[in-house]
């Protein structure tokens, strides 16, 4: 197992998006740097030079007039507009916006819970099965219909997201319960889930390892547990991992589908049911 | 209490009250005085101050030294005294409510607005003496019902201090205590601001014009209109959060939900992220009202302990109102995780850049006064000037979050949490801190002691740096906020050990407390006593009077002259309610 360097400073990055990111942020951290220490050389200047002492006396005048300020707030001003017009603007639209073609991307869904993660991929057939809410049950956390054709080589991973190296992936975030949010660290990836909507994200991984899928949006009372595994592969390691959920989905088909109804509950009931 | 009330307005009349003798009762509990009700104000909101900070320092063993029993005091809340998860989310949603809404905002405003603004304009009292005495007592009761939440069956509320739906809907009875204390506590917000405003603008005595005013009655009108205007939309919520709970309606609630693996039967078609709009329509503007009555203190303390004029004191006050004005288009910044698109989010990264602008111009005109002053180091002159380098860390860090690029990564991590506490406890709380200091030989006529003071001063500008620096390297190696225990993931358990140094400076920031509130309660009693009733050379129109200030405040007539920091040609300061030179 590879592990990843983790420390007091960002996260290793293996995502054709990271660097930018990370760029941008290490420019910010310059700029708030060299800022901050200009401002305190100053200010610790002004406190010894300036302090109440016999035969110093303060300058009531107000003649003092100060055009070095005025240079520094356009300086900032200009600062700021770069990094938004040249940086965070079309970052973010490249990140939300400029999604990779479909037929080109590895598409999954990603169903957040109290407190897991279901990863479900489309099969051979490259198409969803349906979700029903009333099929939903411990085996079957996202509801997913088997008699639909679509979903019937449809893969469930529990809380294991594997994806290839150098592909382009699509993950449509939902959430069943609560507001959940993805956050891949090491890919530079972090989006809310919010309930009764689907979110996509896209990125695509540079470098093979394991690493973690977090929740970084408060989930309730585990959600630090809300740890997930998010594994890149070579290209073969992955097709060889998907064969091998595909044999063990038809080694189970053969088992009758649960008829089990979803139970129907109150907010007061589930209230209780804690 | 409301048969007190009542009698009281009938039985009291308001201008013939000097000199005779008010049962205790009426004078210290239920008084109209707004001094009397600044300093309830004042002491309600440091016992919550401490007591959210006691929130925080126990989950601070928890987050050090995860599930070990906290020594000594741990079996006081579980059985096995391990800090447990539903506790440790309680305590840090009650830890930001109760800091926010029930320690600095009643500190800033209730307090030092009340006691100070009336004075400062001249006038004898509040505009709307008993809307004061109900603002606090509304106040009063929304902080029993925050605190009387912990005895609730399943303790108090647990979804952060920004009670995101569906969770909050979803979570246990503490919430329904959450927003009704809310609905009270926004309630006594909004009849403390109207009073502020008219106060200041009609009760103003002869002389005293708008851009006379000091730059603390400026900074507390403004706050009162960010309160007025920003604080409606949250109560609206708070009611339509509380009829999701409790009466079956789905105002935040989308249709098909499933929670703990039952299908939630409500009628749907809402959706949660109307919460967060309205919430944070609020939440931002309240952050100016966390910072403006700090940023006010701070500039009266620098007028006088530097001797001389305030620099650029329009600039100033422009920026102090532009800054009111931009808090109102920004709040979708705390947004920008949610699935916002490339239009909402360039408008709202455009205008979280320009609201930095007249940030920056406040810490450069404070720093610009320093230049060719003569610093009198003081107590409170040494809160004030920590609060510049404390603000500028808190507002610089505000930048990466600001950009919805570099927010992708720091969003929601420690980082979030270093950032919003660099301006609100090394900022606005040490500007607090600073004026109570200041403004303590006015309120009791006594000096705190200056070498208590010093102990305090330097004991707590380490320790707080060391437990909000390390979270800007928690926030960048990625570590998320409100986590349990860190060290499940593995980048977590690689910055576990700046946890551990953060615990260590929060214990110890709790014990430089110590010499504070002992000055605090010692002084009113055994204090050095002041031997004029300005002792630190005050130019405004508080020092006009006797301290402590007598009931209605000034015997004499007073009348304004001249701006509020102005100095005779013999570097002598010379107060607005003097007439000659």
């Amino acid at each position: 197992m590879e592990h990843p360097h983790y420390g007091f400073w960002l996260p290793p990055n293996i995502s054709t998006n990271g660097a930018e990111i990370d760029n941008l942020i290490s420019v910010l951290h310059w700029f708030m740097a060299v800022l901050f220490v200009g401002w305190a050389v100053y200010l610790v200047y002004c406190l010894v030079r300036f302090r109440e002492r016999p035969g110093h006396e303060a300058d009531i005048s107000g003649s003092a007039h100060f055009s070095l300020p005025k240079y520094v707030e356009i300086g900032i001003i200009i600062f700021e507009a770069i990094s938004l017009i040249f940086f965070s603007f079309p970052i973010w639209s490249k990140v939300k916006k400029d999604f990779p073609n479909e037929a080109e991307a590895l598409v999954v869904r990603v169903t957040a819970e109290q407190f897991a993660w279901t990863v479900h991929y489309a099969g051979k057939d490259g198409k969803f099965g349906q979700l029903k809410i009333e099929l939903i049950d411990g085996t079957n956390p996202v509801g997913l219909d088997r008699e639909d054709p679509n979903g019937k080589d449809d893969i469930l991973s529990p809380n294991t997201l594997n994806i290839p190296v150098n592909k382009p992936i699509i993950a449509k975030l939902a959430s069943k319960d609560v507001i959940h949010n993805f956050f891949l660290p090491v890919m530079r990836v972090k989006q809310d889930i919010i309930p009764g909507m689907t979110v996509p994200v896209w990125f695509q991984a540079t470098q093979t390892g394991k690493f973690e899928i977090g929740c970084a949006q408060l989930c309730g009372v585990g959600h630090t547990q809300m740890r997930g595994f998010f594994n890149v592969m070579s290209q073969e390691e992955f097709e060889a991992w998907y064969q091998e959920e595909e044999k063990s989905l038809l080694a189970s088909s053969t088992e009758p589908i649960s008829g089990k109804t979803l139970k129907i509950a109150k907010i007061q009931t589930i209230k209780e049911s804690k | 209490m409301s048969q007190d009330t009542h009698n009281h307005s009938h039985g009291h009349d308001h201008s013939h009250s000097v000199g005779h003798e008010l049962p205790f009762w009426r004078k210290y509990i239920f008084s109209t005085d707004h001094k009397v009700i600044g300093l309830q104000y004042g002491i309600t909101a440091v016992f919550f101050l401490l007591f959210g900070f006691g929130l925080m320092l126990l989950m601070r063993w928890q987050l050090a030294f995860p599930k070990q029993a906290i020594p000594l005091i741990g079996k006081l809340f579980t059985e096995d005294g391990v800090l447990s998860p539903e506790l440790y989310n309680q305590f840090g949603a009650m830890h930001g409510t109760i800091m926010v809404f029930l320690g600095v905002v009643p500190l800033g405003v209730g307090a030092f607005g009340n006691y100070l603004l009336p004075l400062q304009v001249g006038a004898q009292d509040m505009a709307f003496p008993k809307l004061n005495l109900l603002s606090y007592w509304v106040y009063f009761i929304g902080g029993v019902i925050m605190l009387a939440s912990f005895f609730s069956p399943n303790g108090a509320a647990a979804s952060g201090w920004t009670s995101y739906p569906p969770l909050s809907v979803v979570a246990d009875n503490g919430q329904t205590f959450w927003l009704i204390g809310m609905v009270f506590l926004i309630t006594s917000s909004l009849l403390g601001s109207v009073n502020t405003i008219v106060t200041a603008i009609q009760l103003r005595v002869k002389g005293l014009s708008f851009m006379r005013w000091p730059v603390l009655v400026w900074a507390q009108v403004v706050t009162a209109f960010l309160l007025l205007l920003a604080f409606p939309p949250l109560e609206a919520a708070g009611v339509l959060q509380l009829m999701d709970r409790l009466a079956g309606t789905s105002f935040f609630l989308p249709s098909g939900l499933v929670v703990s693996g039952e299908a939630l039967k409500v009628s749907g078609g809402g959706n949660p992220i109307l919460w967060q709009h309205l919430f944070w329509f609020l939440a931002h503007p309240e952050v100016y009202v966390l910072i403006l009555p700090a940023v006010g203190i701070v500039g009266e303390i620098i007028a006088v302990n530097t001797k001389k004029p305030l620099y650029g004191y329009k600039t100033l006050i422009y920026s102090i109102i532009f800054l009111g004005f931009m808090s109102f288009i920004v709040w979708a910044h705390h947004m920008f995780m949610t699935g916002m698109g490339v239009t909402m989010s360039t408008f709202f990264q455009a205008t979280t850049m320009i609201i930095s602008v007249p940030s920056i111009i406040i810490l450069t005109t404070y720093l610009l006064t320093l230049w060719g002053s003569s610093i009198r180091y003081t107590v409170p002159m040494l809160f004030a000037i920590a609060f510049l380098p404390m603000f500028a860390i808190g507002g610089l860090t505000g930048l990466p979050l600001g950009l919805t690029a570099s927010d992708i990564h720091l969003h929601d991590t420690y980082y979030v949490i270093g950032h919003f506490h660099y301006v609100v406890a090394p900022g606005s709380l040490f500007a607090l801190m600073a004026g109570v200091y200041h403004w303590y030989p006015k309120i009791t006529g006594r000096f705190m002691s200056d070498t208590l003071g010093k102990i305090h001063f330097w004991l707590s500008v380490v320790a707080i740096n060391g437990v909000f620096m390390p979270m800007f390297f928690m926030g960048m190696a990625g570590v998320s906020r409100r986590l349990y225990d860190q060290t499940i993931y593995a980048h977590g358990a690689a910055a576990q050990p700046l946890n551990v140094f953060m615990s260590y400076c929060a214990w110890a920031l709790a014990v430089a407390q110590l010499p504070f509130l002992y000055n605090m309660a010692t002084s009113w009693k055994w204090g050095k006593k002041i031997e004029s009733n300005n002792p630190w050379g005050g130019t405004t129109l508080e020092w006009a009077t006797a301290s402590p200030p007598p009931h209605e405040n000034f015997t004499t007539p007073v009348e304004v002259f001249r701006g509020p920091y102005e100095y005779s040609s013999n570097k002598k300061p010379l107060p607005q309610f003097v007439q000659e030179a």
